[in-house]
């Protein structure tokens, strides 16, 4: 099923939930709406799934415009965060409770819902009640009950933030390799970037209501569009100093106290004469460097294949990740060295990105 | 050390203890005197007899007074439409309390408070204009009425704060699955509040078995309207000095039915449903 939003507006009384988006959804593809808590995307998808309504604006499947179509007549399966399992009911109950309000023939409700419970494992679970299962089964289920019916679009709304860390891991590639394989169209809520980066066909990132950027993982990586993208995608997060640009015979300089760096002419020329402006650089653009710029390790903070460096540069922070055989420690002066093809430029008044827009 | 420790942990047994055995001697002595001829203190003197038990064959009052049967069948009525009556009414206005956004539904919930803490004596002349122009004075209807009436506020705000636990989220995966709302409110929402609805069922149904001042108001005497207490009421005389031992039987006789629907909903009313919905709202 073909998804489009248009302009879609939620707004009670003053408060703006949802400002005005634009997406469309291609069928089969699989589009993550990332944000933190409270920035609209819940509301985006309940909209979608036609609990709220939209003050103003279009939702169409398939080109039908279906603002006033109730959920049921919507033809859309949804995984909640919290489960939302009928605890009265049996697991069998639960996954057969959609096809028994469309009165599908017992004979049938019986097959499919096996079917569906075999696929997502959970099988041998059918007489249980939801009280006595773990939190990855209920996940099942309440996955199973949203596919039972074969819907033209499925919709997540965190469905992985109540599992613990390992389960979170397993269940996140089954449901991305359950999506592909069924071809279903899906729509999943999340504030957690590396589920968006690792599942999305495409992100759409929205803070504050509003949409700020609708691409690939890719792109939306590499070319962040405002510094509300550049600040939370990527983890460790980028790291942001303030930078003035002066040219050097016909050279580049980004320059802040105890700072100069290099920055190659494709980049540059899009920031430059703009007085001082935003410099982003992830932490696997800095390097260890004997040829690098001075700075003293603040804190090292041990992940395992990695140390998290936090390195001052004068009043400036910068997280790295180091090799644990350097064994740096705080108070150790280090050498750093800026891969500057990657580094990113913004506005600060605007917060947009002078690059890549 | 281990002696110690037994001693602390057998304090909080004494404490409770001590704390029921004032409700425990009630009992006890319900029990002792209305088997037995005579009690002095708590203890029963002479033989012990079903004498006092005879009210179930024959008035004690003499002719004219409705039989113990017919007051218990009022009795029963009346606690059974209140149930009834309180329950769906509660539960439904509950549902769109908790769910509903309206407008007045701020004014109405605290209204409903207001009259929930309301004092009902004071209302008792009013009511009483009222049920005669309706025609329904002394009769079991208007004191059923009546008493549905006085316990509606408090089964309200129950049933609403059961309404409030249950997560939306679950109410809308049932909308989606596709059910109407009225079907959400039946097969989804009803069922995981069914602790909820015996509590207050429980609740209406002893009000209503137990209610004296209403009944007494609003019927005539300790006619064929009567209801248990109003009946235990006539004992009091006086002219015939009160005979205990009738009292307590008919205490004790009032009693059962209460313990029996006690026992078959304590059960739901502890078993509260567990899991099944985690954390969101």
């Amino acid at each position: 099923m073909k998804v489009e939003l248009e302009n879609l507006t939620k707004k009670w009384g003053d408060v703006i939930g949802v400002d005005s988006i634009n997406l469309d959804i291609q069928d089969g593809e699989f589009v993550v709406f990332l944000g933190p808590s409270g920035c609209g995307k819940t509301t985006t998808l309940l909209m979608v799934a036609g609990i709220y309504k939209p003050t103003t604006g279009a939702i169409r499947f398939d080109g039908r415009v279906v603002n006033q179509v109730a959920p049921k007549g919507r033809n859309i399966g949804m995984v909640f965060q919290s489960y939302a399992l009928y605890p009265h009911m049996t697991v069998y109950q639960n996954i057969s409770y959609p096809l028994k309000l469309k009165k599908t023939p017992k004979a049938e409700i019986q097959e499919r819902a096996q079917r569906v419970a075999d696929i997502m494992g959970i099988g041998h679970l059918m007489d249980r009640k939801p009280a006595n299962l773990s939190g990855g089964q209920q996940q099942r289920v309440a996955l199973g009950r949203a596919l039972v019916k074969e819907p033209g679009l499925l919709l997540f709304d965190e469905p992985l933030s109540n599992l613990d860390a390992r389960l979170r891991l397993s269940m996140r590639s089954e449901i991305k390799r359950l999506q592909v394989d069924l071809g279903i169209t899906s729509i999943y809520v999340t504030h957690d970037q590396v589920e968006a980066m690792t599942m999305a066909d495409r992100i759409a990132v929205i803070n504050d209501g509003q949409l700020h950027a609708y691409d690939t993982p890719a792109e939306v990586y590499d070319r962040p569009r405002t510094l509300f993208i550049a600040r939370f995608i990527g983890n460790p997060p980028m790291n942001f100093t303030e930078v003035e640009f002066s040219q050097i015979n016909g050279a580049y300089h980004a320059r802040r106290e105890g700072l100069e760096l290099v920055i190659p002419a494709d980049r540059a020329e899009k920031a430059v004469g703009k007085g001082s402006v935003m410099m982003g650089i992830r932490p696997e653009d800095i390097i260890v460097d004997s040829k690098g710029i001075p700075g003293e390790i603040h804190g090292v903070e041990p992940l395992g294949r990695d140390h998290l460096i936090d390195a001052k540069i004068r009043d400036s922070h910068f997280y790295l990740l180091a090799d644990p055989s350097l064994s740096l420690k705080s108070g150790d002066t280090v050498k750093l060295g800026f891969n500057t093809k990657k580094s990113q430029f913004f506005d600060i008044k605007s917060e947009r990105s002078l690059l890549w827009n | 050390m281990t002696l110690k420790k037994r001693i602390w942990a057998g304090v909080p047994y004494l404490i409770l203890v001590v704390s029921v055995l004032p409700m425990f001697i009630g009992y006890f002595w319900l029990l002792i005197s209305s088997f037995s001829t005579q009690t002095e203190g708590l203890l029963p003197v002479g033989n012990l007899t079903l004498e006092h038990f005879s009210f179930l064959r024959e008035s004690p009052f003499g002719r004219g007074y409705p039989s113990i049967w017919r007051v218990t069948f009022n009795t029963f009525l009346i606690a059974s439409f209140m149930t009834i009556t309180v329950v769906l009414v509660s539960a439904l206005a509950g549902y769109g309390l908790s769910r509903l956004s309206f407008p007045g539904r701020k004014s109405f919930l605290s209204l409903t408070l207001i009259l929930h803490a309301f004092p009902s004596v004071t209302l008792l002349i009013g009511i009483f204009f009222v049920l005669r122009a309706l025609g329904l004075y002394n009769t079991i209807l208007g004191v059923a009425l009546v008493m549905v009436g006085f316990e509606m506020p408090f089964g309200i705000w129950l049933m609403k704060g059961f309404f409030d636990n249950v997560s939306w989220d679950m109410e809308r995966a049932a909308l989606i699955d596709g059910a109407s709302r009225l079907q959400v409110w039946w097969q989804i929402i009803l069922p995981t509040i069914k602790p909820g609805m015996a509590a207050l069922a429980l609740f209406a149904f002893i009000s209503g078995w137990n209610a004296w001042l209403i009944p007494k108001t609003f019927t005539i005497g300790a006619g064929q309207q009567a209801t248990l207490s109003v009946y235990l009421q006539n004992f009091q005389s006086d002219t015939v000095a009160v005979d205990w031992g009738a009292v307590t039987a008919v205490g004790l006789f009032q009693l059962i039915p209460v313990a029996i629907f006690f026992i078959f909903t304590q059960d739901l009313l502890l078993n509260m449903y567990a899991g099944g919905s985690k954390g969101g709202a």
